[in-house]
Parts: structure tokens; sequence; C-alpha cells
């Protein structure tokens, strides 16, 4: 036996019966060269038929337009659709029952139910139709006047039938005859510069933030013969008329002295469309849906 | 490698293994495991356990569609899935301490791989014969004798493959009623889908993959090289008593072994345990069985192929004493394995004996942080959701605990108390208001605490949360 310079020293050594090796050697390991199972080239050309049927049963090959169809007709977006029809078939049952109920019995107590799915179903609607102006958390926006629904401050009434109402009717919006209405008198070059300034130090007296003690009498003589028709004589607003109660903590636009003028000078018209199919024709929920909105935004707290 | 010289074949089919019925103490040993494993798997589902009126009495229950799972006394909900995730854990150490302990005995005793396709080659010498009588049936033609026999085979190792996939739904529902179900043809489609698929992989790895499915398709065998060192006692051929191997009477220059092959004959997965450690090697010890009977007709001691570390082989060579079995066993890292393994066991079982039967989370509304009203107070949202895992309907009472004036409203519920139905969750939303002026709503955060208690057991749990208040500063 004669000794190879150049063989490792820990040279694996092959034994009888071993495989051939594929002649490779690194540090003196060597790798076999073992075949593969046969069964496993059977598998892969399975697999080979499998694609070839696959790809005549099943959209599968990309053309300019689209691709081919597939004998079987497969259709994810058919499927999306047919899916859709059968969820919208299992609920026909609940959303005609919510329907037909007086609005103020969906609840936890009389009915557990249309509650349930009021609350879940009216959280999606609102999450798709209504975030976009009261905020993924119904909070509102108020540099841009959208309502926070969360408080217990509501122009239009908060009780569940009030709040179905906006909800189906919308306000300021000339689609629905029967959408809210009230328009505020924008008071630049109706009322003084003198008082414009004692009115808006009025209106910080009587909420309660700091004004100008000065002014107060003139603003409230003011406030008395332009603004309480609508604010009522102490200011708490009118919810028949849409007029904001300018007492407590809550402003639409703000409270500031500068949000305050800004307001008597121009006034504001927050506009919100109507949402019920049944009562316009740019309404986009069912009635079903509406009703479960409604039961959502009273249930965040503000509901009264 | 010359022109001339044959190419080496890309593509091998499977050598059939024929393995010998053999006897002896660790073939008994498979038997017991294989009994006690298979009745574990194919009696559990059948077992009752009592829970009372509104729940399954199943002892073990994976029920999906009500998210629950069944142990006898003990019920996992989903949000104690952790119970699940340690076992799994725990299954992966054990695996790890057998492995670097006593090499693959998994593989070797309990893998259901290993026990139903031993189970399927029971069955197969049963109607076909032992290794003589099966080869001899595999090389001859097709006749009726063979025809029936193996139609025989096909069909016992179809009712057995069937009995497999079907006691696997059982788990999964209330097994007496699925049962029914089942042969009525009322069983959910997926019932029948499950048992076909484990029908079919039953009969196929069971019946023809066999070994294949060790060497080829599972990932363990290459894992556990890995878990092996010198200490690991395993299945290994005493070489240097047993060589030079030999046949025949002059035994003069010969070793122990005298090459009869039994040790191969009687093996699984078709290899020859003498050429050494073999990644095909599932150590199922048939082979020592096979070899000690060999040794004691030709009246030597037996252990020529024995289970013994690595270091043995060399010890015993150079004529040392050899290591004890416990020595080779108890060293760090099965040490480590082990600690490993208790402290997460005895954890899980302290965490089940003091989980509560009410759960409650909190978890604050933070879209908008809060809310304003018109009294000019600040008013905080809480989801909490509360489980109740008692046996009845309950009511709850939530209340808090601070040093702040403030007060706790649930919405759409009096009294702060809310009805939450047997073995379910409920969702609450709950208000918490400061008063204007007050520390919690000018401050930026005040902490406080939820109490809910069931009114009829008077159990407490509590969540520790935050307030946001305006933050004036």
């Amino acid at each position: 036996m004669t000794e190879d310079k150049n063989k490792h020293p820990e040279e694996q050594v092959l034994m009888e019966g071993d495989p051939d090796t594929t002649g490779h050697s690194w540090d003196g390991i060597k790798e076999f060269n073992n075949p593969l199972p046969r069964w496993w080239l059977w598998t892969f050309y399975a697999c080979i038929v499998w694609g070839i049927g696959y790809t005549v049963l099943y959209p599968a090959w990309p053309l300019i337009n689209g691709a081919t169809p597939g004998m079987l007709g497969f259709s994810t977006r058919a499927n999306v659709a047919d899916e859709i029809q059968r969820f919208d078939d299992m609920n026909a049952d609940i959303r005609q029952r919510i329907t037909e109920v007086e609005l103020a019995a969906i609840n936890p107590t009389d009915n557990p139910d249309l509650y349930n799915y009021a609350i879940q179903g009216g959280a999606a609607t609102f999450a798709t139709w209504c975030s976009q102006c009261h905020g993924s958390g119904a909070a509102g926006v108020q540099a841009s006047g959208y309502p926070n629904l969360l408080d217990d401050d509501w122009l239009w009434g908060g009780t569940i039938d009030e709040v179905h109402y906006t909800i189906s009717h919308g306000i300021r919006n000339e689609d629905d005859l029967n959408a809210r209405y009230s328009e505020m008198t924008a008071f630049e070059g109706i009322l003084t510069e003198e008082e414009i300034g004692a009115v808006v130090q009025y209106v910080r007296n009587i909420s309660g933030q700091e004004h100008d003690g000065a002014l107060v009498e003139l603003g409230g003589q003011v406030f008395y013969d332009n603004c309480a028709a609508c604010h009522m004589d102490d200011g708490t607003g009118d919810q028949f008329l849409g007029a904001p109660n300018l007492t407590d903590a809550i402003w639409l636009y703000g409270g500031s002295e500068d949000a305050i003028e800004y307001t008597v000078r121009n006034a504001r018209f927050g506009v919100m469309p109507p949402w019920s199919a049944d009562a316009s024709e740019v309404g986009r929920l069912s009635e079903a849906e509406v009703r479960s909105v409604a039961v959502y935004v009273h249930s965040l707290g503000g509901g009264q | 490698m010359s022109a001339t010289e044959e190419p080496q074949k890309l593509y091998a089919s499977r050598e059939p293994v024929f393995p010998k019925r053999v006897s002896g103490r660790f073939r008994n040993l498979k038997w017991v495991i294989m009994i006690v494993t298979l009745g574990i798997y194919y009696v559990t589902p059948w077992i009752r356990w009592d829970r009372g009126p509104n729940l399954p009495d199943q002892a073990v229950l994976l029920d999906l569609g009500g998210r629950r799972f069944f142990f006898f006394w003990i019920e996992i909900w989903p949000h104690e899935f952790y119970f699940v995730a340690g076992l799994l854990i725990m299954a992966g150490l054990g695996l790890f301490l057998f492995t670097s302990a006593l090499g693959r005995v998994w593989c070797g005793y309990s893998c259901p791989q290993t026990v139903w396709t031993d189970l399927f080659f029971t069955v197969e010498r049963w109607i076909e014969g032992d290794r003589n009588a099966r080869l001899r049936l595999w090389r001859q033609g097709w006749d009726f004798h063979k025809i029936r026999l193996r139609l025989t085979k096909y069909i016992v190792w179809l009712l057995i493959a069937v009995a497999t996939g079907g006691a696997w739904v059982f788990y999964f529902a209330d097994a007496p009623t699925l049962f029914i179900q089942l042969v009525t043809g009322q069983a959910a489609f997926v019932a029948y889908t499950t048992i076909g698929i484990l029908t079919f992989t039953t009969f196929v790895f069971g019946g023809f993959m066999r070994e294949q499915v060790c060497i080829y398709m599972c990932p363990w065998p290459r894992i556990q090289a890995a878990m092996m060192d010198e200490d690991t006692i395993t299945v290994a051929y005493r070489d240097w008593r047993g060589e030079p191997r030999g046949k025949g009477k002059d035994r003069e220059n010969l070793g122990d072994c005298i090459d009869c092959n039994a040790c191969v004959n009687v093996c699984p997965v078709g290899i020859d345990i003498r050429d050494g450690q073999q990644l095909e090697c599932i150590t199922c010890a048939l082979c020592i069985d096979a070899c000690d009977d060999i040794m004691a007709k030709v009246g030597k001691p037996r252990g020529l192929i024995d289970y013994m570390a690595l270091t043995d082989e060399a010890n015993e060579r150079a004529g040392n004493q050899k290591k004890s079995v416990w020595k080779h066993i108890f060293r760090l890292r099965t040490i480590i394995y082990t600690v490993l393994w208790s402290a997460i066991g005895v954890g899980l079982t302290v965490l089940l004996f003091i989980r509560s039967d009410i759960d409650v989370t909190v978890a604050p509304v933070r879209n908008p942080q809060f809310v304003m009203l018109s009294d000019g107070s600040i008013r905080n949202t809480y989801d909490v959701r509360i489980r109740n895992m008692t046996h009845e309907n309950s009511v709850f009472e939530i209340t808090l605990v601070s040093d702040q004036p403030l007060q706790i409203e649930l919405e759409g519920q009096e009294n702060n108390t809310v009805e939450v139905p047997v073995d379910s969750t409920l969702l609450q939303r709950v208000y918490v208001i400061a008063p204007a002026g007050s520390a919690a709503a000018d401050e930026n955060l005040t902490n406080f605490r939820f109490w809910v208690e069931d009114l009829s057991t008077e159990t407490r749990t509590y969540q520790d949360t935050t307030f946001f208040g305006r933050d004036l500063e």
C-alpha cells in the first residue's frame, strides 16, 4: 500500500457496498452519488400530468387580454359574488326583522340577537361610509366641523329615532327634501364691529369661559335681538331647529374668540348626504343598514 | 469513468424488504408498546367524563366549533392556548432528551409510522407467511393463490386504515353520535374527507412506503444526527468481537459473527447494522433479538449486537472497563434537558391550578383617547371582555378602585352589572368619567383598577389600566 501525498490525513474510507462518489472531495469528505428513488421520479411525472390537467381545467395561461378561462369555468370573482349572495341570503331574515321592530327595542335586553347583529354590522357600515368625515373612532374633526358622535351634545337630537332620521335624510342637502335644514345668518355687515365683538364676549360668558365683562351687557342685548330666536334666550339652543347649545363645553367649530367671531361673521353650513336608499335616489344604504348604523352610533356613549 | 462503462443509473427502484419474524425481549417490549399506543389511540375518544348538563361528556374532545379543548377534568379556552404551546415545547424537549440519551428510541418504538408499519407487517406475515414465503410469493407469477393472498392482505390493511382515519375524527366530535352519523351517511362532509385522507395515507405509508417515509420524507432522522454524541446509547455491532466474520466450524481465526444474516433478515428498513451507524436505522433493536437468539444457539454470550454508546466499542476493544449505562445517560446535556423539561412541566401544572374560573381583559379605547362631555367632564372608554368559565349563567359586577373621583357606567346596562351566559365571552363597553376640574380630568395619566366580581360565587378578579385626561400642562 503506497502512501498518497495528496491524501488528507482524515480521508474518508470508502467501504464495500458504498455507492459511487461524484468524484468531488472536500477536506477528505467525498460526495456519494446516490440515485434518487424511482417513486420520486414517478411523483414528478404525476405532478407534470397534474399540471397539464390543471391548466386545461382552470384559468392559467396569460394572454394579451386576460387569460385562458379553463374548461371548468372557475372564476374567483364569481366565487366572491356567490359568497356575498350566500351571506345575503343567510342574513335576509335578521335584516328583515331589524326593519320590523321598534328602533328602541333593538337593545341587549329585548332583542340581544338583533342588537348584536346591528352593532357588528353597523360598525362595518360606519367604517365604510361614515368614517371619512366622522373618523374611524367617531370622534369627528373639530377643525372641519365634523361632529363628535361620542359625546352627549347633539345638534339634532340624540335619541335613536333622531339619529336614525339624520342618517336617513342627511343635513342641508338638495337630494332629499326631508333633509335636516337650518340656516344661520352671516352677521358681517348686519351687526356693527362693536356689536360683533360684544356678542362674542357674551357667548364666551354664557359658556363659562374667560371674557371681557365690560362688553357682556351690550353683547347680551345683541344676542337677545339677533340670536335668541334660534339659540333661545338662555343660549341653550334648540335641537328642533338644529341650533347648537352655546352654554356647554362642546363646540362644533371651536370655542375660542377667533372661532366664535368667524362663526358670527360668516355663519357655518355643515352638510351631510342622505344615506337611506328609500328616502332619496343618492342614498346608498338599505333600511336595515341605516338602522344598524343608528344603533351602533347610539351605543357609542352619547345616545340618549 | 470511461465512455464504454455503463453510466450510473440516476434513479433506483425501491428494494423490497421482507423482515423475518423474530422473538426476544425487545420484540416483546415493542408488542407491549404497540398494544398500549394503539389502545390509547382507538379507545380514548370513547371514554366518558361527566361535566354536568351544559358540557360534553367526552373525556378528550377537541371542540373546534365551540373553541374548547376538553381533557378529563381540564378545560382549555382559546386564550389559554399557552398550555398547548407549553405541551408542544415539552414534547420537543422530551424528544431531545430521549435522543441524546437513548438515540432514536422514538423512531424505533413509538413513532406512529413505526407502530402502524409494524402492525401492517404483522398482518402481512399472518396472511402471506414469513420472510421466505413472502419472498417466494413476490417472485412468482400472478395466479389465483397470489391474487387471493394479496386481496386478503389489502382488505385487512384497508380495514385498519379506515379504522385509523375513523378514530381520528372521533376526537373532534361526540364519538357515539358521530359514529351513528358516519354509518347513516349524515356526518359532515369534512369528516368523510378527513377519514378518506387518513385512510389513504395509512394504507400507503404503512403498506407500501414504509421505510421510505423515514428515509426520504421525515426530517427527524437528519435532525437527530445532531442530537447524538459518543455517549448516546444506540444500537451497534461489536465490531471487535464479531470480526472477521465467517461461516464454518473452524473458528480459530474468525470472530463471533457467523455471518448468518439473521440481523439483516429481520431489519424492517433493510440495512446491515454491521456496517455501522446509518441514517436509515430506526433503532428498533430487532437485530439485537435476532443475534442474541443465534449467539445462544452457537453457545456464545449475547450482545454481539447490542445497545451501547460509541465510546464503548473503543473502550472494549482496548480492554478497558466498560462505562456504566447510567454514566452515559446522566451527563450535563441530558441533565439540562431534564431540568428544562421539568421546569416547564411544573410551571404549566402550577398555572393549571391557580387559574381562575373568570377571566377579564381590559382594552382601553384609544380612538379617541378621551371625550369631553357637555358639562366639561372627561370620559374614557374601555372594552372589557369577561369570560365566564364557570358552568352556570353568572351576573358580574364591574367596579373601579381609584383615589380619584372616577365614576363608572356600563353601556346599555344598569347598576354596573352585566349577565354573562354560561361558558361564553361577553364584550362590554365601559365608560369611566372624571368630573370637570378634577385632577384625573386635567392630568395626562391616572392609574386605576377595575374589579370584576361574580356575584353568585363571589369570585373576584382585577385588571389595572390607565385613564387619559386632557393634559393641560
